[in-house]
Formats: structure tokens, sequence, C-alpha cells
């Protein structure tokens, strides 16, 4: 190479990489392995460096900034207990396939496998959670490493990479030399759909009565959902979304038929079961999703898009399968039909679904003067325009927010699907906020897994976020209270937090936050106002709500749709 | 239903790793699995024998294909293919039986690798059945150890006629 090349040691060479991958921010917490790149950020003036205060919290902050942008969430964290401590935040985004770099500090090269001070093999530990990790083992292996991490992350079905690197690394002194491009013998996702197959697609959606769009979140990772909108409004076809495909299809379409699944809508529900063709689109066919497999659209044709081909056949087999990126085979399917259109009059299935529709709404009780979660919701979302950004955490208050906000945007639905994790997302939200700064940022969280991670209030204070924190609070574990009602005889084994939840309000104020609370539905119009419009800094609203409320219908886990609970039953029916 | 499936990958620290967590956590059976270095040194060839319903055992491609440190996956229990295994087994031995043991070991074209006093160490190679036969037709003398190699398999290529060699002439 004919070009000079800089001198640098392997905390600047890291630096200097993030430059070239375009990251301006990172999330992280300092430590012995890492603080030699500490010593150089701390002169940086091109990365933005978040102090967290758990690195739990710096992996969900990755994750939120990176669903609310399709960029890669990067984190910064030392060797042993800071490396352990982001593995919930690796295994999230791993279920959910989220692009995320972690970089660990590790112990000095000659130390590793000696049971040194703040050592743990962290490489093996997130093997099965990650896309891929690697341990650097040389110095000039770094720059390549992280280009690779970047690639890995951010391509294909995205997901979680770890770079280990042993502290000796960051001092050593190289030549910086990133490539422009990386060849990974092992690793070419096919973007491109197969042409026959997608011919047969188009030949299938030409001839079905019944058809039905289920629709997940690669459809939101790829950015097809401009191709899903005109697919759907070209054919009109009914769009049901998945958890993590919300956000895709404006809910407030006619066409849309909200989520399916175990918290789903009951028309969606029976329209999966009734279909004669069920087309999915980036969705894995989660067993939240399909309960019993046997039975999940049994009769339908079924149209599998995917980018991953593990992700074809897994859980369900269906008949046509296509792998590629969904934005290219929708818009080459979306070709085929300007040939050859739809001309089905579906009048027919709609007076169907319409028939569900009317016989079981979502509803809730309104008229009593007590505070309802879904009242909550609902209000928000009215009041928002369905606009903001929100992200839920686990539980009961997660599965209405789906049902009761009424997402219009890709990337504007943020929660914790796969691994299912409580404490996400006060963090995430804060990783959002740092990137969406043209809409509000709402954190919706149960009163049990605010608590998880409610130590980054103070992050979102120190930078003046002006995130809305919402918490849902009905004094209970309350999801968990749910199925010890249905299923385990009324038996509320320590899921009562009344007792000894903290003073919310109190803790937000001490965190540095604005807070506000109220268990009274006439207030919460004035309360959803004040909040939206305090923009100095964080604010906090505590609704405090009726813990007997459960999430309805519901069809029970490995269930069918004949086995659906539109209200509460007899809990001996199905124990 | 069984499978042989045979695997190139980055010659890597972590790679058998990773192939084998990928196993235990989807909960697939591994029969057995060898793995050495190919004329590309920085490739290695395993050779997986694994087993499961016809829809698992397609998992278990895609899964091992979507592993980023894996080149190949070959089914080769879909294609022609040659599958060898070693042994080596280790039976007692006593006055009088040497030439029965000799016997069994010549059928099976095993060879004697060691023999000391108390035991005959024999080498056989061949397809796992025929390992399994000479186990089963020893194991009356008393084994007292066996190590198996696992499977190695390759492919068998297109029949071609090969041109005969040009002689070598040295001078
Ligand atoms: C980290 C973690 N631990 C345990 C669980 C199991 N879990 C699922 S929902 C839930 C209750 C959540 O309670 P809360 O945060 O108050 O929300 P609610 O259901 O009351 O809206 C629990 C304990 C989980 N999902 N994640
Ligand atoms: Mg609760």
């Amino acid at each position: 190479m004919s070009q000079t090349h800089r001198e640098m040691n392997g905390a600047e060479i890291f630096l200097e990489s993030l430059r070239k991958e375009g990251v301006d921010i990172i999330f992280g917490y300092p430590g012995g392995a890492v603080l030699g790149i500490y010593d150089k950020l701390y002169d940086c003036d091109f990365i933005h460096h978040i102090l967290v205060r758990h690195e739990q919290g710096a992996a969900h902050m990755a994750e939120g900034y990176a669903k609310a942008t399709g960029k890669v969430g990067v984190v910064l964290v030392t060797s042993g207990p800071g490396a352990t401590n982001t593995v919930t935040g690796i295994a999230d985004a791993y279920m959910d396939s989220i692009p995320i770099v972690v970089f660990t500090g590790q112990v000095p090269s000659k130390l590793i496998g000696n049971d040194a001070f703040q050592e743990a093999d962290i490489v093996g530990i997130t093997r099965p959670i990650t896309k891929h990790n690697f341990l650097v083992r040389e110095v000039d292996e770094l720059a390549a490493t992280i280009k690779k991490a970047f690639f890995i992350a951010s391509t294909g079905r995205p997901g979680p990479v770890l770079v280990d690197m042993p502290k000796d690394m960051l001092a050593k002194i190289t030549k910086f030399i990133y490539p422009d491009h990386v060849e990974i013998r092992g690793y070419k996702p096919t973007y491109s759909g197969h042409s026959q197959q997608i011919k047969k697609a188009a030949n299938a959606l030409r001839k079905a009565k019944r058809p039905l769009l289920y629709v997940g979140g690669g459809v939101v990772m790829s950015n097809a959902d401009r191709e899903l909108t005109l697919l759907a409004r070209e054919t009109g076809i009914p769009v049901t979304m998945t958890l993590q495909g919300l956000g895709s299809f404006p809910m407030t379409d006619d066409l849309s038929l909200g989520m399916l699944g175990m918290h789903g809508t009951f028309w969606a529900n029976m329209a999966t079961e009734n279909c004669d063709l069920l087309i999915s689109l980036g969705a894995r066919f989660d067993d939240r999703v399909t309960g019993n497999t046997e039975t999940f659209a049994k009769d339908a044709y079924k149209i599998q898009v995917d980018i991953d081909p593990t992700a074809i056949d897994k859980n369900v087999k269906v008949d046509l399968p296509i792998v590629g990126d969904l934005k290219n085979v929708l818009a080459e399917l979306l070709t085929e039909l300007a040939e050859k259109p739809v001309t089905t009059d579906f009048t027919d299935w709609w007076s169907m679904i319409n028939k569900w529709k009317d016989a079981c709404p979502l509803e809730f009780e309104n008229s009593d003067g007590k505070l309802r979660a879904q009242y909550v919701l609902q209000r928000l979302s009215k009041m928002t325009k369905g606009e903001a950004v929100v992200v839920t955490d686990v539980g009961q208050h997660q599965m209405w927010t789906t049902q009761w906000y009424e997402f219009n945007h890709p990337r504007s639905h943020i929660t914790s699907g796969g691994l299912g994790t409580m404490g996400f997302s006060v963090p995430a939200a804060i990783g959002a906020a740092f990137a969406i700064k043209d809409r509000p940022v709402i954190s919706i969280s149960g009163d049990g897994g605010f608590q998880m991670n409610m130590q980054e209030l103070i992050t979102a204070a120190a930078y003046k976020l002006p995130i809305k924190f919402i918490i849902l609070n009905n004094s209970f574990l309350g999801m968990v209270r749910q199925w010890q009602d249905l299923f385990y005889k009324e038996k509320y084994s320590f899921t009562d937090l009344s007792k000894t939840n903290p003073n919310f309000v109190k803790v937000a104020e001490a965190f540095g936050c604005k807070a506000m609370s109220t268990d009274n539905p006439a207030e919460v119009d004035g309360l959803i106002n004040e909040m939206m419009e305090y923009n100095d800094g964080p604010v906090l609203v505590e609704f405090k709500v009726v813990k007997e409320e459960m999430v309805f219908p519901m069809v029970p886990s490995g269930g069918s749709i004949r086995d659906i609970m539109v209200k509460r039953l007899d809990p001996n029916r199905l124990v | 239903m069984k499978k042989i499936i045979s695997v190139l990958v980055e010659n890597k620290f972590g790679a058998l790793n990773r192939v084998a967590t990928m196993f235990s956590g989807r909960g697939f059976n591994i029969h057995s699995i060898s793995i050495g270095v190919t004329e590309d040194p920085e490739v290695s060839r395993m050779t997986i024998v694994t087993s499961g319903e016809a829809n698992i055992l397609d998992q278990v491609i895609k899964q091992l294909n979507r592993l980023i440190d894996i080149i190949k996956v070959i089914d080769l229990s879909a294609e022609h293919h040659v599958a060898r295994e070693l042994a080596m087994i280790s039976v007692n031995y006593q006055k009088g039986i040497r030439s029965e043991i000799m016997n069994i070991c010549e059928v099976f074209q095993g060879k004697v690798v060691d023999i000391t006093i108390k035991s005959i160490t024999i080498e056989v190679t061949g397809p796992p059945d025929k390992i399994d036969a000479i186990i089963n037709m020893l194991t009356p003398y008393g084994i007292k150890d066996v190590a198996r190699s696992g499977l190695v398999a390759l492919k068998r290529e297109e029949q071609i006629i090969i041109k005969p060699k040009k002689e070598v002439t040295i001078s």
C-alpha cells in the first residue's frame, strides 16, 4: 500500500474504527480493562459517550437506539462483571434481531484462563446469544474485526455481535488500516428472492378467496413498510401484525386487523384460523402467535418470506418459502401484480371479518369511576394522535398498549418481544430519545418492571432528555397475577406489591425528574397534557390503576382459537 | 433417521465449540463428531452424525449454515459418499486364543498395533457396522478398551475415466 497509515495504539484504533463506521454515540461504563479507551475518549470530539448507571441499561439503550433508527447501537463495558451485566440485553437483542455491537474489555492476553481479577469468559458465555462474537488476539486484527462486527450485526437478519478486547490489545501500537470491505466466506445473506417463487406467490394471491397478510418485525427492519402498504391497499387484503410488526402498517387503516396471537384481537385470530392463504412477511411463527401449531391457519396455503432460511419451516411447515430481503421481494411481487393484478372481490371475506369484529370488540369497563390502564392508553393514543415513539416494558400494560395505542409508523413501537425482558422500557426509551428529536418518546412500564432499571432515570435527567415515563401501577406483577388467577386457583404467590412498592413520585424526583400521580380518570387528560408539554427534561407520571383488570382476549398458551377467553372463565376448565 | 453431515469450517478459535453449543442449545443429537484440517490449512472439515425427524434434520442443516464460521454444509446422506471409522480395540490376551483373535483380525482386515503379555490391541477401519461387528466378535474374549474415531466421510466424485499417469523416470 502506497498510502501512509498512522501508527496508533489499540484504543485509538477502536475510536477511529467507530468513526469509520459512522458511529457518533456509544453507551458505556468504565472499568479497569477499558481504561485505555476511556483515556482517549476524554479528548475525543467525534463520539458522544453516554454514561449509564448499569451495564444492562447500556445494552437496552443500544437496542432502543437501534430499533428507533435502524442503525447499529454500540456498547462499551469493562471485563468480568461489566461484561456479564450486558448479557440480558444481548440475549434480548438476539431474540428480537436487533443490530447492536457490544465491546467488552478483557484481562490481558497472557492472563486469560488464569481466573484473573475480573475475568469472565464472555465469548463463551455469549456464544449462544450472539449472531457472532470475536476475541481480538492481535492488535493488527482489531480494525478488521470491528469492520466485520458491524457488517455482521447490520446485514442479513440483524443481531448482536460481541467483540472482546484484552487490555494489552488496547495499548499495543500498530498502523491503522481500516478495510473498506469485508469478505466472510461463510456469510453471504440472500437478498433477492427467487423469481420463480415470487411468480408463484403472485398466482396464489390471484387465486385466493380469503387471503391474509401476517406481518412481523422483518418488514420494519428491511424498511419495507411502503411496499407492504401498497400491496395491501392495491389488493384489499387484510393485514394482521405481530408484536414486532406493529407500526409497519397503520392501525387506523381499515385494512388493519390489529395484532394477532395470545392477546391479539378476536377478529385477527379468527381471520388467521379461517384464511385460505396466509402470507407471512418477516414473521417467525412464534408460539405466542401460533398457539397450537397443529391448528394454526390449518387450511391455508402458506407463503413465508424471510431473509433467514432457518426461520422457514421452523415451527410451521409452509407451502411456498421465499428467502430474501422483504423490500426486494415485495417490490418484485408488486411488479408481478402490476402486470396482472388481483381482481378478486373480497367482500364476503370482509363481511366475515366484520362480523367477528362486532361479536367481540376490544372493550373495558369505563363507567364506575375507577382508573384503568386501558383508559389511560386510549387517551394517550388519541392525544398524541398515534405519533409518539412508544417503548413498553413486559406485562399486562405491554399487551394493553398493543390493543389501545394506534401505531401508525414503523419504528414507533419498541418492546421486548422474544425474550420478554422486564426492565427494558426505561433504558430502551433513553436510547431511542438520543436519536429521535422530532417526535415524543414515551416509556410505559408496569410498577414491577419499572423497578428493574429505574436507576437509568438519572441518565435521562443528566442528559436532559424530554422522555415521558409512564408507570401503569396496578400494585401487582399483573401479568403473573393474571395467570395465577386463571390457571392457579387465584393463589397470588409473591405478586402483590401493594405494600412494598416505593413512592414512585419521590423516586422520580430523587432522580431529577418532574413527577406526577393520579388515580382519578377525570385527571388523566390534564396530566397527559402537562406531561406532553414539559420538555425541560424527563417527566414521570404514575397512573394508579385497578389491580383486578385482566388482558382479554386471551388464547391460553399452546391453545387454539377454540380455547379463546374473552372474559374470566372457570379456572378449572383450563388447569 | 440418521444423517451424515460434512461441514467445512474456518479453522478458528472456538469454531468446534460454536457447533457443539448450537447442537446442545437447540436440543439436536450428536452421535459423533470428528474434525481435522483439510488441504487448506485455514479450513477444517467436521463430519457430524446426527439423528432426528426429517424436519429437525432440515433445521440442523440450516442452523449450521447460519453459523458465521461455517463455510459449507453438505448433506452426505443425500449423496453418494464413502464413510469410514477407525477403532482401536484392546482385548484381554490369554494363552491359547491368540490365533483365534488373529483370525478375527484378519477377516476384518485389522492390524495388530500393540501386544503385551496381558493384552492385544487391534486397529480396524471401515464403515461403522463393520466396527460394530468386530467388537461383537471380540467381546467374548474380554474387551478392555475401545476408542472409536467417529465417522469421517467424503462425497464420492462423479465417475470419471482417469488417464494413465505418465511414468516418472528418475535419473
Ligand atoms: C426479567 C423478568 N423477570 C420475570 C419476568 C416474568 N414476568 C412477566 S410479566 C411479569 C409481571 C410484570 O409486572 P409489572 O411490571 O407490574 O407489569 P404489569 O403486568 O402489572 O402491567 C413478570 C414477573 C419477566 N418477564 N422478566
Ligand atoms: Mg404491575
